[in-house]
């Protein structure tokens, strides 16, 4: 008799996409900071490194402040078999996630590129070196993945330098920055960032997470790993709200701003009070001469995941509905845990074309990629 | 127009503490002389400028500009125009600001008395909460045993943002006493600003501040539910004052997908936190940051999940709305009395109990 | 209903999984300390492969700051969203009355058996002398 054992590699998403999509959150992460990194460090940021470590605004020198949920904050199913994290073996993320979902657009955005370190020269120098490692171990590789330039964004100087360096260079499709930051984002401290994105013609993404040093919440420290996740979309809030009111948008009417990962279903709720309180208290920002929510509409979007799951679920049409099909990007912050499947994401019966938009024409539109 | 049935009950009105001056004669001895001796400042928050136009409508502004200061004014503009039957007041004098946990509880315990004699004693429509020293439980406690017998103060009046996020286990005295009295917990708009008010650092502008309360909120009820406060006291109700409401459907669901996940953290969040929302938390209904078409007003009522979520405000004097126009065109009919009335009493139980 | 061999006992230890398709299904095979147990492999949330999430105990709590852990290894978590799900129910820890992993029955056959009845063999070599892990599908 021959053996034939009925297994399968059980990697396979449940069904193929055959719709083209873009993924507009992406984690790559070097296999070994050794051998990809180092090359494009100075030999003194890699022995500060050894001697140093990182140092972010929080106090434990080798994980985050609050333990995650799973192990490096990853599907359990998303480790390379060769070894190494998750997200840094490009052959296993193009088996396990671009070819099986069609994935024809993925924005990479590392997290772990020496942004919000303390030691501002330190984080420049670590910024620089992801954004060569982005070009020489992915994008020049895998033409369907675009790069975000990193930055070290509490030296707007040198974040405006490091931008303009990448400058026209199609390796990159944005500039990515943390949402917390030493200060709310929309004041004037960063603003060369969104000079110089908006002369480089690349959007900012403004990724949650990070460690601005301050609690998560606005009444202290919580307790929880599952307040801090959840505490993300109040500072995507609290950040898209510095925003307007500092009057960015006013400023740079060419500028784009892409909310990921801090989920989008209190988009709606928050323009109409943003909008409310401007009309009562609009002598305090003259600055802002239209109502929040019209600059929301025209020069923000957010990122999907982790898409909200309202029961029923059809509720959520109403959310987006609201703020606008054009607004939303499909992303599924591959390879990390709350990872959402393209084949599920939407609720039943959306229609084609706002399924094209969702997927796609959206994120082509936002980075000027045409396809 | 949607009008105003009479006989409501406004869980939300606040009288504005004319001075320090005026709570002299109601401070005990040595906190009196050092009020005088240490040449004391008001202790008006900035969570409330006093010109802002937020903090006062414009035709509620009494002479001095201060609204809400006397109890003639408060009759003609807060109670009798709405037809108001009953209504809660809640004093945002700073005393939840004070770095000495003792002179907070000296403040406190005088704004009672004064909030006591001043407008519960001359007005039989007014209720009040307890305002208490948030900087140590211990003697919040103790201010709220003072009172409980009082069955005119019918909450525990609390800021939405204080030392630290409020379910953690070091506010679990009050909430232990709040349960035993049958009193809410009434978390108002407003910090201690021990922190700054967004997770993301301070801001630059009031609007800023005011905006981000709702945050602070979406935050808080994060902390109440995952940290088991509504496990461990189960018959507790907490009531979100001036915190806006068109949030709470998103942040649910939110809460409730990460819940599904994580729940090992929190074993003893043995539900889904929005049935555990739906049955402990009210919210008051202004300021409602309403979508600017009534239909998606309806659509978002049914998205709360629940028709005894909401309790009538007006939050006088701040400045929400024009006219006696309380009620946000697209509140389904249903809702109205529910809200006006029905939630009110099935919330503060006092409200309806005989008062001693 | 069919009965299909899938492993010999010998090749499926205690702690072992297996991922098996059987009429086109995906079912993750599990034996924990002898006992086995299989699921679709397919989490009923967002479809993450159930044969790839870990093995943990079971967390309650009367109040908070008690945690009551029991059942070890009984308790699946996807890979995916860290949903759990028993074992033995299928049932998912956060919904269970209305979200449930398909379970399927396994068991044990001694080879000897495998002759008679409607044992779905496949191409698969059996010997009288072993024991062999069978899905009910």
């Amino acid at each position: 008799m021959t053996v034939q054992l009925l297994e399968r590699r059980a990697t396979q998403p449940a069904a193929a996409v055959k719709m083209a999509i873009a993924d507009c959150d992406i984690h790559p992460s070097p296999k070994s900071m050794e051998k990809e990194v180092y090359p494009y460090l100075e030999k003194r940021w890699q022995r500060h490194l050894e001697t140093y470590g990182v140092r972010p605004r929080q106090g434990f020198a080798n994980g985050p402040a609050f333990p995650k949920g799973q192990p490096d904050a990853s599907r359990r199913d998303a480790y390379p078999p060769n070894g190494g994290r998750p997200g840094s073996d490009l052959d296993f993320m193009r088996q396990q996630h671009l070819d099986p979902y069609n994935v024809q657009l993925g924005i990479l955005n590392p997290l772990r590129g020496g942004q919000g370190v303390q030691n501002g020269d330190f984080s420049a120098a670590l910024c620089r070196a992801i954004n060569d490692w982005q070009i020489a171990e992915w994008t020049s590789k895998e033409p369907r993945l675009k790069g975000s330039v990193v930055v070290p964004y509490e030296d707007a100087a040198a974040s405006a330098a490091e931008i303009d360096a990448r400058a026209g260079d199609t390796n990159f499709a944005q500039v990515l920055v943390l949402s917390r930051t030493a200060e709310p984002l929309g004041q004037r401290r960063y603003w060369p960032i969104y000079e110089a994105a908006a002369r480089a013609k690349l959007p900012v993404a403004v990724h949650a997470f990070g460690y601005g040093g301050f609690p998560v919440t606005g009444g202290g420290w919580p307790s929880y790993y599952i307040e801090e996740m959840v505490g993300h979309a109040q500072c995507n809030q609290s950040v898209l709200t510095s925003m307007v009111m500092e009057g960015i948008f006013e400023r740079l009417p060419t500028l784009k701003v892409i909310l990921v990962e801090g989920g989008f279903a209190w988009l709606p709720a928050l323009a109409w009070r943003l909008d409310k309180v401007w009309t009562r208290l609009r002598d305090e920002t003259p600055h802002v001469k239209r109502p929040p929510s019209s600059y929301i509409r025209q020069q923000v979007w957010v990122t999907s995941q982790p898409t909200e799951e309202p029961e029923p679920r059809r509720h959520l049409l109403d959310t987006i509905e609201w703020m606008g099909w054009d607004r939303l990007l499909f992303a599924t912050d591959y390879p990390h845990w709350d990872f959402d499947d393209p084949t599920q994401v939407l609720p039943p019966r959306v229609g084609e074309q706002q399924r094209r938009q969702f997927f796609m024409e959206n994120a082509r539109a936002v980075y000027g990629i045409t396809g | 127009m949607i009008a105003i049935p009479p006989g409501g009950i406004d869980c939300d009105i606040h009288p504005a503490v004319p001075g320090l001056g005026a709570l002299l004669p109601y401070l005990a001895d040595h906190w009196r002389e050092s009020v005088v001796q240490r040449g004391m400042h008001e202790l008006e928050s900035i969570a409330y400028p006093k010109n802002a136009p937020l903090t006062s409508r414009p035709d509620w502004r009494g002479a001095g500009g201060l609204p809400g200061g006397d109890l003639d004014q408060l009759r003609a503009q807060a109670l009798g125009p709405f037809g108001t039957s009953l209504a809660i007041c809640n004093c945002l004098y700073g005393v939840q600001l004070l770095f000495s946990e003792d002179l907070a509880a000296g403040f406190a315990s005088a704004i009672n008395d004064w909030v006591r004699r001043e407008w519960l004693d001359p007005e039989p429509r007014l209720r009040a909460s307890i305002v208490v020293p948030v900087q140590n439980p211990e003697m919040a406690v103790n201010e709220i045993e003072r009172l409980a017998a009082d069955k005119r103060f019918v909450q525990i009046l609390m800021l939405v943002m204080g030392e630290m996020p409020l379910g953690r286990r070091h506010y679990w005295p009050i909430y232990a006493a709040a349960e035993r009295h049958g009193l809410p917990i009434g978390i108002h708009a407003g910090s201690g600003y021990r922190h700054p008010v967004t997770g993301v650092g301070w801001p630059s502008y009031y609007s800023e501040d005011y905006a981000n309360q709702a945050v602070a909120f979406q935050s808080a009820l994060t902390s109440l539910v995952c940290e088991g406060v509504f496990a461990k006291f189960p018959g507790l109700k907490v009531v979100l004052i001036e915190s806006g409401f068109t949030w709470l459907p998103a942040h649910l669901w939110r809460l409730n997908k990460f819940w599904r996940g994580l729940r090992m953290e929190v074993p003893w969040v043995d539900r889904p936190p929005a049935e555990i929302v739906r049955d402990h938390v009210r919210l008051t209904l202004q300021p409602v940051d309403s979508p600017p078409q009534h239909e998606q007003l309806e659509r978002l009522m049914e998205h709360m999940g629940s028709d005894a979520m909401l309790l009538f405000s007006t939050d006088y004097p701040h400045w929400h709305f024009e006219g006696t126009q309380a009620l946000p065109e697209g509140l389904p009919g249903a809702l109205i009395h529910k809200i006006m009335v029905d939630n009110p009493r099935a919330t503060y139980a006092r409200l309806t109990e005989a008062l001693a | 209903m069919s009965r299909h061999v899938i492993a010999a006992t010998r090749d499926l230890p205690p702690g072992g999984r297996r991922v098996v398709t059987i009429k086109g299904r995906a079912i993750a095979i599990f034996n924990i300390a002898g006992e086995y147990f299989g699921l679709l492999n397919r989490c009923p949330h967002q479809g993450g492969n159930l044969g790839e999430g870990r093995l943990i105990g079971l967390v309650e709590s009367g109040e908070p700051g008690d945690y009551r852990y029991s059942r070890p290894g009984e308790i699946l978590r996807c890979p995916w969203h860290g949903w759990e799900f028993d074992l033995r129910s299928g049932r998912s820890r956060c919904d269970p009355a209305r979200i449930q992993a398909k379970c399927f029955a396994v068991r044990v056959a001694p080879g000897e058996a495998l002759g008679e009845g409607d044992y779905v063999l496949e191409t698969f070599p059996v010997t009288v002398e072993e024991n062999y892990v069978v899905v009910e599908v």
